[in-house]
């Protein structure tokens, strides 16, 4: 399937967009895209450290993916 | 309504937020501003850049919000924070809460602040002579 991920900060800076599109397998997992995402964007390895967003929750390894998630890259945080 | 939340490109009104949480039954407001820093580390700050995933950032603060309600006898708490481009000075945040007592007021905003800093899914980038930084990206 083909998934939607958002990119904030300098997560999109990275990236090169706001949006990245994935093709993926079914039943993968929030864990299994980091890992995608880290090989297409090796820079995000060097972030220290990023998480995934499932529709606005902050995903686990496990999570898994369904079609229509809402999903987003969210580096460091620091408003405030 | 004892919760307010506010995220816009827009300047801050401290006012409305002291407005917000201001009760008959309250003894106390207590406020923090989060304002643009001219230096960092002793480098000069040119301008900050915020930007938020606006619908998780907002879910993010009513938890917030939420949680001190929850834990502290305070009637209101008003949570407001600006993105886009902000100058030396400009006020980031706005954090109130009303309460009968000043304790509750004083801890359940420094934990709102706290926590917001932690949690919330809003990015600064420090924007300097030589260059940009994203806030807290690298090690």
């Amino acid at each position: 399937m083909r998934i939607k991920i958002l990119a904030f900060g300098i997560a999109r800076d990275i990236c090169g967009s706001g949006v990245i599109h994935l093709e993926v397998s079914e039943n993968v997992t929030a864990g299994q895209v980091k890992q995608l995402l880290t090989e297409g964007y090796p820079q995000l390895g060097q972030l220290k450290s990023f998480l995934l967003a499932v529709n606005e929750e902050c995903a686990e390894p496990d999570t898994l993916i369904t079609p229509g998630d809402e999903i987003a890259v969210i580096p460091p945080v620091s408003g405030g | 309504m004892p919760i307010h939340l506010h995220l816009a490109d827009t300047p801050l009104d401290i006012m409305a937020c002291i407005g917000q949480v201001t009760k008959p039954e309250s003894g106390g407001v207590n406020v923090f501003i989060g304002t643009v820093r001219n230096a960092t580390k002793g480098k000069p700050v040119l301008r900050l850049e915020f930007e938020a995933y606006e619908s998780m950032a907002l879910r993010e603060m009513r938890k917030i919000a939420e949680e001190a309600l929850g834990k502290w006898p305070v009637q209101a708490i008003a949570i407001h924070h600006r993105t886009g481009v902000l100058q030396v000075g400009d006020v980031a945040v706005v954090i109130a809460v009303g309460a009968a007592h000043r304790d509750a007021a004083f801890e359940a905003c420094r934990f709102a602040i706290d926590t917001l800093k932690q949690t919330v899914p809003i990015w600064k980038k420090e924007v300097f002579e030589d260059g940009e930084v994203w806030v807290a990206a690298h090690p």
